[in-house]
């Protein structure tokens, strides 16, 4: 059994991880319509951003603060103002191949300007274990899971307690009457993308210490993304929180006891029984189907 | 293309087919390789584009088939088959999956049936590299013939580049017949409103799961294709980046337009090597290209030139009822 508690451990902190991705994700697609296929790649450009910023001779909490920036700028702002909207108004497809696009091209980008090898990254938690229940558990696992609560907590926080979470909730769930009752939409929609940025900003520092910071990281990552906010429930945050945390856990107990080889298989067929059974997600609500 | 005289239209058609058949004649080994694949994946995109741009059922899936043709000529032919039967058994076996792929769009749409096919893919990559005891695992099958044609061996990069343009004629053909048929007609009733399509009598679940299986086949037959050309195949190409290239070449192109997944595939596999001399930049070009064109227009090139036609049209009738009100005027 004591390999079943660290098996719960390491698969609730990826799955952290993979919740603060899926909550971008999830909002990006409430507010705009946008199914970021680059959601991945997204994850895997600020370690580079921080690591560039170390280059050029700025200590690693400069290098954090100059990398989160330099994402909500370019992964947030531009991305909002360059594809995004200009496409919105044509439907989600080609928005979605443009993503896919995106993706193509920020994977090159780094593979060019930066490094086609992995590169070590700094850890912001000391490496080393702490005993808990008679458990070696790794600093970096508690400090994972610490850091993505918190971001989750301040995120529902925003969203549910605050004069601003609602103008973005009714932003995102009827823009027409928002506009009416004086929410700025266009403003709201851009604060979630900016946000987006921010915790694939946040990922990108926790989960790149301990898989390396490689151009071609985004891939699984991305995918990982995608099946825990449609597992969890594509319109809802706490569903994308849920998901991330079961895709994490379901992928460390597939990899123990099925097998290493189709370890990526049982994700995938979770998710095909999810949108068949239940497609509105775990604890989604069903969207209004359109005629 | 509507707008052109129809003889002009047929002039340009054989001219284009005089010189994919002329040209290459004295193309170096690697143009005629890069030549076949163009070839090959404009079958893979034609397949998907019926099921997508006629259809209007997004797949994620496309990869996936092409590497289960693939794999069963690589199979059949390393084992004594010929590959015309090879193909057969690559269209009937990605016939059917994709006939049981579509029963999901049955019950889910638009973006959750993306995610199904997505899922799917990856199944089908995982199957490839772990069934190492049919497929060769990572190692993958070498040395797949290729066939010989009426007793002439296309070992040779040239004929069997004549081979990838017979086909791609061939399935052309019956692709441009299909969608005249009364079947196209009903994928497109399921394109524009389900609802409407089956109120009028259209069976939308069989053609549903009609465009999912055939656009598939035509996946198997590109597949079929693919491993003779390469003469070795392991998964790698048969990831999911291969089913995003061909739902970029199906929209790049124009999804929904006959000719979209030729310029599509020919975007995709020919614009990389044009770009080549700008060394590691060529992927990146091409991405910041394929965003701008999306930007510029989300139906793709023969959106472009739909427009301009269009405008063109409606001006040119204008013209004409201005002409005819002042003769009107004039008249009174």
């Amino acid at each position: 059994m004591s390999n079943l508690f660290d098996l719960l451990v390491a698969g609730l902190a990826t799955g952290a991880i993979y919740a603060l991705v899926a909550v971008g994700f999830t909002l990006l697609w409430q507010t705009s319509q946008t199914i970021n296929f680059a959601q991945g790649e997204f994850v895997m450009l600020p370690a580079f951003l921080m690591l560039a910023a170390m280059h050029v001779g700025a200590p690693f909490w400069l290098a954090i603060i100059l990398g989160i920036l330099l994402s909500m700028i370019l992964l947030g702002l531009a991305f909002k103002l360059l594809l995004v909207d200009p496409m919105m108004r044509h439907g989600v497809l080609p928005l979605a191949i443009a993503t896919m696009a995106l993706a193509i091209g920020l994977k090159e980008a780094v593979k060019q300007f930066f490094s086609a090898e992995a590169s070590p990254f700094p850890s912001i938690v000391p490496t080393g274990d702490v005993s808990i229940l008679d458990h070696a558990v790794s600093l970096q696992s508690i400090g994972v899971l610490v850091v993505a609560i918190l971001a989750v907590v301040g995120l529902t926080t925003l969203l549910n307690r605050t004069s601003l979470g609602h103008q973005m909730q009714a932003a995102a769930q009827n823009p027409t009457v928002a506009r009416i009752i004086w929410v700025p939409v266009e403003r709201m929609i851009l604060l979630t993308f900016l946000i987006n940025a921010f915790l694939v900003a946040l990922a990108s520092l926790l989960i790149t210490p301990i898989y390396l910071a490689k151009f071609s990281s985004g891939e699984v990552l991305g995918q990982a993304a995608f099946i825990a906010a449609i597992v969890g429930g594509f319109n809802q945050v706490r569903g994308a929180i849920a998901g991330g945390l079961l895709i994490g856990v379901l992928d460390n107990l597939a990899a123990a006891y099925v097998s290493t080889q189709y370890r990526a298989a049982v994700p995938m067929i979770f998710l095909i029984a999810v949108i068949l059974f239940r497609p509105q997600g775990l604890l989604g609500r069903a969207e209004e189907r359109t005629v | 293309m509507r707008g052109f005289a129809k003889p002009l239209k047929i002039a340009l058609g054989l001219a284009v087919i005089a010189a994919l058949i002329i040209v290459p004649m004295n193309f170096n080994r690697y143009g005629l390789f890069i030549l076949s694949q163009w070839a090959v994946m404009s079958i893979a995109a034609m397949g998907l584009n019926l099921t997508l741009g006629y259809a209007g059922q997004v797949s994620l899936a496309q990869g996936a088939f092409v590497g289960i043709g693939a794999y069963a000529a690589a199979i059949m032919t390393t084992h004594g088959w010929p590959l015309p039967a090879a193909i057969l058994v690559a269209i009937a076996l990605s016939f059917a999956i994709g006939w049981v792929l579509g029963y999901p769009a049955l019950r889910v749409q638009h973006h959750y049936l993306a995610f199904v096919t997505l899922a799917f893919s990856t199944l089908a990559f995982l199957v490839f590299r772990n069934e190492s005891w049919l497929t060769g695992g990572i190692y993958g099958i070498s040395n797949i013939p290729r066939p010989h044609i009426l007793g002439i061996a296309t070992n040779k990069p040239l004929p069997f580049y004549y081979v990838c343009l017979g086909s791609l004629a061939i399935v052309s053909l019956a692709v441009w017949w299909l969608i005249r048929s009364p079947w196209g007609r009903a994928f497109m009733a399921l394109r524009e409103n389900p609802l409407r399509a089956q109120s009028l009598g259209i069976d939308t679940r069989r053609y549903t799961l009609m465009a999912f299986a055939i656009g598939s086949a035509l996946g198997g037959v590109a597949g079929a294709l693919y491993a003779p050309l390469t003469q070795y195949i392991d998964p790698v190409p048969f990831n999911l980046s291969l089913s995003l290239d061909l739902l970029m070449m199906v929209i790049v192109g124009g999804a929904g337009f006959y000719f979209g997944p030729f310029l599509g595939a020919m975007i995709a596999v020919l614009l990389p090597e044009w770009l080549r001399f700008t060394e590691g930049y060529y992927l990146m070009l091409y991405a910041v290209a394929v965003m701008l064109l999306l930007i510029w227009s989300p139906t793709g090139i023969l959106g472009i030139l739909d427009r301009y036609l269009a405008e063109r049209r409606t001006k040119a009738a204008s013209a004409l009822r201005a002409v005819a009100k002042s003769r009107l005027e004039t008249a009174q």
